[in-house]
């Protein structure tokens, strides 16, 4: 049972690439409309070395932003889940900001930094900040009454409450919105890149689509879907590390 | 015997007095130190309001709520407290979750690290009356429910309180654990002279573990009977088939009938 399980994604994926092999195939799908993934691997060979340097750029700026935004969610979310006040004072422009979208923040990023990596790091930590903000706080205000008319009559203080309790509480909903946030950060950077950059997988893309080489575009998509599978992977496996208590009574059941 | 909780003509309004219907009303009692009182009543009646106007956790509208000779206006420290859920933090062990009163409390947080090993061996004594050792160091959710309100009603004394109030602390269990659970309540009882304010639906449990049983009504809650219960100590469950008890526990059966109809 537990072997089909870790084997059903690998199945579903290879099973994807292999329809879409044959779709192309079978109705020989021009290479500049819908590359087979055949030709995409051949692009991704190809052009190795220039799409190693950039998707190395484009990891290292996504995991700065990330950053960041891993700092910001957590402290803003620490404050607005700790205070009613400052939760109703900021939610609403939280959501606010959150619905604008990113791509159109990039040229006024642009005009203050110029084209290069600091629009990027900007765009990526953005983007992903927000599900960490919001997961924190709704982690920290998660406190059953029984337990807080305990702590209440005890008279302990709220520093320790939210230390001792609220924290510890929400560091499962803090891992949860990581492995978000850091799919949300590939998006952001790449979008950065895409419309004002001078390197990166974005950057990249948009010169090989505007020399028609359809195949190199879809090499890049792959490169940066399977950074983002990887990092997923690895923040999944610290959440089963740090905050397995969260899973434990799951798992019994 | 001198009063240790006094309540005084107690009304109180969730929301402030003039938000509606009070929760509780006009409600009196008196309970001495040491005392063993249980309160049941219809369901929604103000039973666990009135746990929370004894703990000062809610200010009442009009009336007096005293503990210990003092008049009480906010929360009081020398209250344990133990729920139907358990509420233990699951990520922290069975002796851990214990400790946290002493961790955070006014009295004790200041020299809690230099005590820790005076407080970890009571903790692990304390475990130890209810039948948890061996599982000081087990996480919550490898305990079974009966094993998690032990692990609750320790977490309620460890601060050596002198009034606890327990609202259904057994009602989530099974029959048979709720019943054995009534003797170890018994015997911590016994042993602490702590004084007890015991909310319960089980007639039975009422009857067996206090001295003193109180009917309230419906809503708004007041106190409508009161009813000694003068068997002798400590029972066991060979009791609760004597005919004392079981005329009691009938007696009682009418009153909240009663209550119901009204
Ligand atoms: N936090 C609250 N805010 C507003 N109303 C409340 C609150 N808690 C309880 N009430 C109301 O006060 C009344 C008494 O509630 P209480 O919880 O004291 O009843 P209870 O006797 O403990 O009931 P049960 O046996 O079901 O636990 C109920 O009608 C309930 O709707
Ligand atoms: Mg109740």
């Amino acid at each position: 049972m537990t072997t089909r399980l870790k084997l059903a994604p690998w199945i579903a994926t290879i099973g994807l690439f292999v329809f879409w092999e044959l779709v192309c195939r079978l109705f020989s799908i021009p290479e500049f409309v819908l590359p087979a993934p055949s030709q995409a691997m051949a692009a991704l060979i190809e052009f190795w070395p220039a799409i190693w340097q950039n998707a190395f750029y484009t990891f290292w700026v996504t995991m700065v932003g990330f950053a960041m935004a891993v700092v910001f969610g957590l402290v803003l979310g620490l404050v607005t889940g700790a205070s009613a006040l400052v939760y109703s004072a900021i939610y609403p422009l939280l959501v606010g900001f959150n619905s604008i979208p990113k791509v159109a923040i990039v040229p006024v990023l642009v005009v203050w930094f110029g084209i290069g990596t600091i629009p990027a790091v900007l765009t990526a930590f953005t983007i992903s900040f927000f599900p960490i903000v919001v997961n924190v706080a709704t982690g920290l205000a998660t406190l059953e009454p029984e337990l807080r008319d305990v702590l209440r009559s005890l008279g302990a203080r709220k520093v320790d409450i939210l230390l001792k309790v609220g924290l510890p509480r929400s560091m499962p909903y803090f891992f949860a919105s990581l492995k978000v946030a850091i799919t949300l950060a590939f998006v952001g950077t790449v979008i950065s890149e895409t419309v004002a950059g001078n390197a990166g997988m974005g950057h990249l893309m948009l010169s090989a689509s505007s020399s028609f080489r359809v195949p190199l575009v879809f090499a890049g998509l792959l490169v940066i879907a399977v950074m983002g599978v990887g990092m997923y992977a690895i923040f999944a496996l610290a959440e089963r590390r740090f905050v397995g208590w969260a899973f434990r009574g799951a798992d019994a059941a | 015997m001198t009063p240790f909780v006094e309540l005084d003509r107690v009304t109180m309004t969730y929301g402030g007095p003039d938000a509606g219907t009070p929760a509780v009303a006009d409600a009196s009692l008196t309970i001495g130190r040491g005392e063993f009182v249980a309160v049941v009543g219809p369901s929604g009646c103000g039973k666990s309001s009135l746990l929370k106007i004894v703990s000062g956790l809610m200010p009442t509208d009009s009336g007096t709520a005293r503990v210990d000779g003092e008049t009480v206006s906010g929360p009081l420290t020398m209250v344990g407290m133990a729920f139907q859920n358990a509420t233990l933090l699951p990520w922290r062990t069975t002796l851990e979750n214990v400790l946290l009163p002493l961790e955070v409390s006014r009295a004790h947080r200041r020299s809690f690290r230099r005590k820790r090993a005076e407080h970890e061996a009571a903790a692990r004594s304390l475990l130890k009356t209810v039948g948890l050792d061996g599982y000081e160091d087990h996480a919550p959710h490898e305990l079974s429910g009966g094993m998690q309100q032990r692990a609750s009603l320790c977490r309620a004394l460890i601060h050596s309180p002198d009034l606890l109030l327990l609202d259904e602390p057994f009602a989530a269990l099974d029959a048979f654990t709720r019943e054995e659970l009534w003797g170890v309540l018994q015997d911590l009882w016994r042993e602490r002279q702590f004084t007890v304010i015991l909310v319960t639906h089980d007639l039975r449990e009422a009857v067996y573990l206090a001295d003193r049983v109180y009917v309230v009504s419906k809503r708004p809650g007041r106190i409508v009977y009161e009813r000694p219960v003068p068997l002798p100590r400590p029972r066991t469950l060979e009791s609760t088939f004597e005919q004392d008890f079981v005329d009691l526990v009938h007696r009682l059966r009418d009153h909240i009938g009663e209550v119901r109809a009204a």
